[in-house]
């Protein structure tokens, strides 16, 4: 059998019976959903408790449009003298909320006064500013006997219909879709470098302790052990990311069947744009559900995971040789922390690139640069890709990624050649420099 | 007599360090060769060359006849200085996997390991992860995995370092037999009485020089200081210094004897050993007379202090 395919072997098969990695792989999908249920039960908590406001309206013009509800609970005071009702308000109540006695309710513009030692929160604030405004407002129109009905009834309130020029219609908030999409390929890409990268590294270091690797290197060529590692644990990321995918499919199938979707592989019918528009005029969320699953299902999903896979592996390569010259150079764990911060700066880097400027504007200068510069792009282009990108500069950018690839493994490979038959002291940056040109 | 491996003119520099300045060796198939000297004089540096680990900057290596390629990899076994196994793999995989790397198929590996594990008696270790072995049991399956491609060449580096006494003995009688069996064996080490014990052709390096090369007999004849050990009983032991000063360089010494009598060490320089006779046995009765042979150890701090 070829030498580096049993090297692939035995790492795949090493990785994959380790505990942890069973552990891991079945582990961490249900410490996500707990996480994710956790995190809405402690939000949910967080609303139960209604904010107790304290009101106190002196010209009896504004207590009758603050209605108590699930988060704001208004007690009226106004019947008690100001101070007494300022004490209270203050031992007991989370503020209050002071509409003096003005000239005309005009005045009040700028009078209304919430008193209260914590800051209030912006929606609350907005919520007031809310019904104060509209107060006034009817009663300019009355000033002006204008019939308030009427101009209820004249309102219109608008909705953008949004569509692209092959006529598909799209939702709104359907880009918060693709930016949390994007950003989720993209956080993927980081986390399995990370942690792939450092599996790497440790299978290196250990090779190095147990003094095993001579022996190997006496039989194959350190290239060849360290593309074996590579790929060996590549594979068992693979896996893993595959049972997530089975997993994760399984759950959004469920979902979608459960909703209704008819997928584009079962029905034309989605294609009908009143279907779609009359469903989108319902404003209730689970009547738009079903919309959104559709829109999910005609993402550019080919595109997505064909270049997901592209920038997985050379992403993975590039960044898991670093890792091993990293693994080779030294001698324990603890020695590789000053080597790996080059490493995981510029993973950091693409992702809160990825963050602010493709969320932003997907086809800007900054996200388009940087989801071309071979160490950022894995992550920044796969965010960009939910958006719609040209064809070309996906090419171009997996050109210079492999091309870096393949400079970065012949780089790695130098130091690690020389280094896994070091011990001792740690090297400097100078020292591992000298190894290049052994 | 045929060579198994000829080393010609290897340079190996390591920035501006030399650790191999134009080294020349000659093993001859079927021999015990003892590589020597001092710590970074070297040596490793050479082994890992042979073994493919290092490419040389300079020189060649003829290996059986061919120059070094790839395919001498499975002519080789290996035993490192620094050495040691997967601690979590199970010995059997590890075994075979070690082997087929060496480019063994796996079912000649199986067979050999078969032979192997009967021959040690380690059966029942085949299912256990090597950390559930002692230090001693390890050791021998380092040995296994280091001889089971039956190499034409083997090469120990420290191979009894690290090994306790009995499994030491155990190793050497293999190695002694493999050799019988026409394995060439070349051995680094330090401990100079298995030298002594086991080898037939010693190199010596020194500095990244290689400074002495050959047969151990004719190494040691070409260190011979022409100094004899003697024993004498006399009554006249003045008379007979007088007469030994004269010719001889005289010293005392001390060897184990059953007799009362004067010891004595005695070059003799250019003159015949019957000179020497000749005087002790007119001035007494003479009860020990042998050359004094440099020892391996004698010649390697001789040469190294030089």
């Amino acid at each position: 059998m070829n030498k580096l395919l049993l090297i692939v072997r035995r790492e795949f098969i090493a990785k994959v019976r380790n505990k942890s990695f069973i552990v891991m792989t079945f582990l961490s999908p249900l410490l996500f959903l707990g996480m994710s249920f956790l995190i809405g039960y402690l939000s949910s908590i967080n609303k139960d408790e209604a904010t107790k406001i304290a009101i106190y309206d002196q010209g009896n013009v504004l207590k009758s449009s603050l209605k108590s509800d699930k988060e704001t609970a208004y007690t009226d005071l106004s019947a008690m003298p100001f101070n007494v009702a300022k004490d209270t308000a203050n031992k007991s109540y989370e503020g209050l909320l002071f509409i003096p006695k003005t000239a005309t309710i005009q005045d009040l513009k700028s009078k209304v006064e919430f008193i209260s030692d914590e800051s209030a929160s912006a929606d609350f604030i907005f919520g007031i500013e809310k019904v104060v405004d509209s107060i006034l407002t009817q009663d300019n129109l009355k000033a002006n006997n204008l019939d308030i009905a009427k101009i209820e009834k004249a309102k219109v309130e608008s909705s953008l219909k949004l569509s692209k020029y092959s006529g598909d219609v799209s939702l709104k908030g359907i880009n918060e879709i693709k930016i949390g999409l994007g950003f989720i390929f993209g956080y993927l890409i980081m986390m399995f470098i990370i942690i792939y990268g450092n599996f790497v590294m440790r299978s290196v270091i250990e090779e190095k302790t147990n003094r095993i690797i001579e022996i190997v290197i006496s039989s194959v060529k350190p290239f060849q052990l360290m593309m074996g590692k590579i790929i060996g644990n590549s594979l068992a990321g693979i896996l893993q990311f595959i049972i997530w995918a089975i997993v994760g499919v399984s759950i959004f199938f469920v979902a979608t069947t459960f909703f209704g979707v008819e997928t584009a592989a079962t029905s034309m019918s989605k294609a009908n744009p009143e279907a779609v528009k009359l469903a989108a005029e319902n404003s209730g969320f689970m009547a738009k559900l079903p919309l959104y699953l559709n829109e999910i299902w005609n993402l550019p999903i080919a595109t997505i995971i064909i270049s997901f896979i592209f920038y997985f592996i050379g992403g993975y390569f590039l960044y898991s040789s670093l890792y091993a010259a990293i693994g080779a150079a030294v001698d324990n764990e603890t020695d590789s922390q000053q080597f790996l911060l080059p490493i995981i700066m510029p993973l950091m880097l693409g992702v809160y690139i990825g963050f602010f400027t493709v969320a932003s504007d997907p086809h800007g200068n900054i996200a388009t640069i940087f989801s071309m510069i071979p160490f950022t792009s894995p992550i920044v282009m796969l965010m960009r890709i939910p958006f719609g990108v040209p064809t070309w500069q996906i090419i171009v950018s997996l050109i210079l990624l492999f091309g870096t690839f393949v400079g970065v493994v012949w780089f790695a490979s130098k130091i690690y050649r020389v280094g896994i038959l070091m011990y001792g002291k740690k090297p400097t940056w100078k020292e591992l420099y000298k190894w290049l040109k052994y | 007599m045929n060579t198994i491996l000829e080393v010609k003119n290897v340079v190996k520099q390591y920035g501006d360090y030399t650790a191999l300045n134009s080294v020349s060796l000659n093993v001859p198939e079927g021999s015990i060769y003892g590589l020597l000297g001092p710590n970074g004089a070297g040596k490793t540096s050479l082994i890992r060359i042979i073994n493919q680990i290092t490419l040389p900057d300079a020189g060649e290596i003829i290996l059986n006849g061919e120059k070094l390629n790839p395919n001498h990899i499975s002519m080789i076994g290996y035993m490192p200085e620094e050495r040691g196994l997967y601690k979590s793999m199970k010995v059997g995989e590890q075994c075979l996997y070690l082997a087929q790397l060496k480019g063994m198929s796996k079912q000649d590996a199986k067979k050999q390991l078969k032979f192997w594990f009967e021959k040690f008696e380690i059966q029942t270790w085949w299912d256990k992860k090597l950390q559930e072995l002692s230090k001693g049991m390890a050791q021998k399956v380092q040995f296994i995995v280091t001889v089971l491609h039956n190499p034409k060449l083997l090469i120990l580096d420290e191979p009894f370092s690290g090994f306790d006494p009995v499994n030491a003995n155990l190793i050497k009688d293999e190695i002694i037999e493999l050799n019988k069996k026409g394995t060439s064996i070349i051995f680094s080490t330090h401990r100079m009485e298995s030298v002594e014990e086991m080898c037939d052709y010693i190199a010596l390096i020194h500095k990244s020089n290689k400074l002495i090369e050959g047969k151990l007999e004719d190494v040691k004849r070409q260190f011979r200081t022409n100094t004899f050990q003697v024993g004498v009983m006399t009554q006249n032991v003045e008379g007979l210094m007088y007469q030994l000063t004269q010719k001889f360089t005289v010293g005392q010494t001390d060897f184990k004897s059953l007799n009362d009598d004067l010891k004595l060490e005695v070059q003799i320089g250019n003159h015949a050993t019957n000179d020497l006779l000749s005087v002790l046995s007119q001035n007494g009765q003479v009860t020990h007379f042998a050359e004094k042979i440099p020892s391996v150890n004698d010649i390697f701090i001789q040469t190294v202090t030089d």
